[in-house]
């Protein structure tokens, strides 16, 4: 019993110290940092820093651009990867397990690994410094996990709802988004949670394609405050606040659908 | 039943841009592997294997990246499975202070790399970071390290960020895995005399199986797409010590304009990946039981 509190303690603290350790820094100067780098802010809880940030960096505008591409990322990913599962779903053949098959191969193959490639291809569309093109790339990137996880769900609905409709003279389009949409919500949601986590988040797309300030999201304007403020530690943390404040708020309210929705996404192997 | 043919519409959208960013790229590396493209010129030259040859016996650094990459995955695997196991069987009982706990444990994931590893770059720090001051507060001075900076442990400091942030995660996979043993078989194990040990022994690893091998295999794949953290705390420095495989093909192609060496990584590495995942299929799946 005390192993077990003790450990589960020093797991907490662990976890916390790190975390409250950039709040408490985000609010200090930067001499501050050097003189008491564990310390208590000495003004307080205070906002010069936000201030700052806002005043010497396009902020806003970082945070609009990745509001723009995650938004449409999930909503497109999750159409597309909606439909797919339909599809393979209702086919139930054959060809339904060869396009499944063909898709779960992107799971396997770690972005990372063709990035070369991809560059090129994204180079010779005219795609780099667009949003339209990092939304593009990304829907790809994460249509095979998401076609995955909707498709398993979908198979474990009753063929006898589809079959009724289509006596009823339901066409697919019909079938597809008065049966299967609604029914699947719950596994929509999940995986809307797991998606919208991964495209915030994500480095590598815009640290391949995009080089121009105004088409920046938030994680390279991070990676860039590193250079320009080197061991600034509290104005790089006070971007790590902004950058993850739609994150942390959401998970606070949604805390439950969060973990099921992460793992949903990881169960995928 | 027949199927009216305007099902074949909905694989459309998805499967353009699926054949476009992800078919396509893919395979072009293979083709690429095979030539000198520098990226950018409309002209290259196929060179054969050449670019496999450099890589498997002519580039230190590649060698060293692949070694550092296996050293990470086997330090992330080991750890960040056991500690997800040992916390999830103590915060397995669905208590209020369990599920805040969960929570808690959890929150990391939800981060991005990028202000992870900025986290721990403070934490590491060698004058400022509240590792090294710890250690000296509590009389430990001789433990205090560059701990990114010197090149012998800055790989274990790197996998223990990562460890960090996503223990959580595949705790939350045990938990699941725990609630779907049924509770009967461990009131059985209870009626003839068992031991806690032996419970965990005989019922709890066995029927854990399918969750472990949940764990390990997303574990291993996501050691593999460390790039952000590793490129956001240490860029594969100091002198390419923890230069893993993605870093390195991000070098090579970004920086030294070599698309077709970088290309034939990616293949080996495509192979790797295949291979180890294939290995970990084949002994885990022969340890699955059935009740």
């Amino acid at each position: 019993m005390f192993f077990r509190r003790f450990a589960v303690f020093i797991y907490a603290v662990l976890i916390l110290i790190p975390l409250i350790m950039v709040m408490l820094t985000s609010m200090k100067t930067r001499e501050e940092t050097f003189q008491n780098p564990l310390g208590l802010p000495e003004a307080g809880i205070n906002t010069d820093n936000f201030v700052s940030i806002f005043y010497e960096q396009t902020m806003a505008g970082y945070f609009v651009n990745s509001a723009t591409v995650t938004l449409c990322s999930v909503s497109l990913t999750l159409f597309f990867a909606s439909m797919i599962a339909y599809g393979i779903t209702r086919l139930n053949n054959w060809k339904g397990n060869a396009l499944f098959v063909l898709f779960s191969l992107g799971m396997m193959v770690p972005p990372q690994v063709n990035m070369v490639p991809l560059y090129s291809v994204v180079l010779n569309l005219g795609l780099t410094n667009s949003l339209l093109g990092l939304i593009l790339v990304n829907i790809a990137s994460t249509l095979p996990v998401a076609v995955f996880i909707l498709t398993g769900f979908m198979k474990t609905l009753p063929k006898e709802l589809f079959e009724a409709s289509t006596v009823d003279g339901a066409g697919n389009w019909k079938m597809y988004a008065k049966v299967a949409l609604p029914l699947s919500l719950p596994s929509l949601s999940a995986t809307a949670i797991f998606l919208f986590v991964m495209h915030w988040n994500d480095l590598l797309y815009p640290l391949l394609f995009i080089t121009d300030n105004s088409y920046k999201t938030l994680p390279l304007a991070l990676l860039d405050f590193q250079g320009q403020y080197s061991t600034n530690y509290p104005m790089l943390f006070t971007g790590v606040l902004i950058a993850s404040a739609p994150m942390v708020i959401t998970y606070i309210f949604l805390q439950r659908y969060f973990v099921a929705g992460m793992t949903s996404g990881a169960v995928k192997g | 039943m027949r199927i009216s043919k305007t099902i074949y519409f909905f694989f459309i959208p998805g499967l353009i841009l699926y054949a476009l960013f992800f078919l396509y790229p893919t395979i072009s590396a293979i083709f690429y592997s095979f030539t000198n493209w520098d990226g950018i010129s409309e002209n290259f030259n196929f060179v054969g294997l050449e670019n496999y040859e450099k890589a498997v016996t002519g580039d230190s650094v590649f060698v060293k990246s692949v070694g550092n990459n296996l050293e990470f995955m086997l330090f992330v695997v080991i750890f960040q499975t056991i500690i997800a196991l040992i916390f999830a069987i103590l915060l397995v009982k669905n208590t209020k202070v369990n599920y805040l706990l969960r929570a808690l444990f959890f929150f990391p994931t939800i981060l991005s790399s990028v202000s992870v590893a900025f986290i721990w770059t403070f934490v590491y720090d060698p004058s400022l970071g509240i590792l090294n001051q710890l250690l000296s507060l509590i009389g430990l001075e001789f433990l205090t390290q560059n701990w990114l900076g010197n090149g012998n442990i800055a790989i274990y400091s790197l996998a223990f960020t990562q460890v960090w942030f996503h223990a959580g995660q595949m705790l939350i996979i045990f938990v699941a895995g725990l609630h779907a043993i049924p509770f009967d078989l461990y009131e059985a194990a209870k009626i003839e005399g068992a031991t806690k040990w032996q419970t965990f022994k005989k019922v709890t690893w066995p029927l854990l199986a399918p969750s472990a091998t949940i764990v390990i295999a997303y574990t291993t794949i996501q050691s593999f797409q460390a790039f952000d953290l590793v490129f956001a705390m240490t860029g594969g420095g100091p002198n390419n010590t923890t230069e893993i495989i993605s870093t390195y093909i991000y070098e090579i192609a970004f920086r030294g304009y070599d698309f077709g060496y970088a290309s034939a990584i990616s293949v080996l590495f495509m192979a790797m990946i295949a291979l180890i995942t294939f290995i970990q299929f084949k002994v885990l799946r022969s340890n699955r039981v059935s009740y």
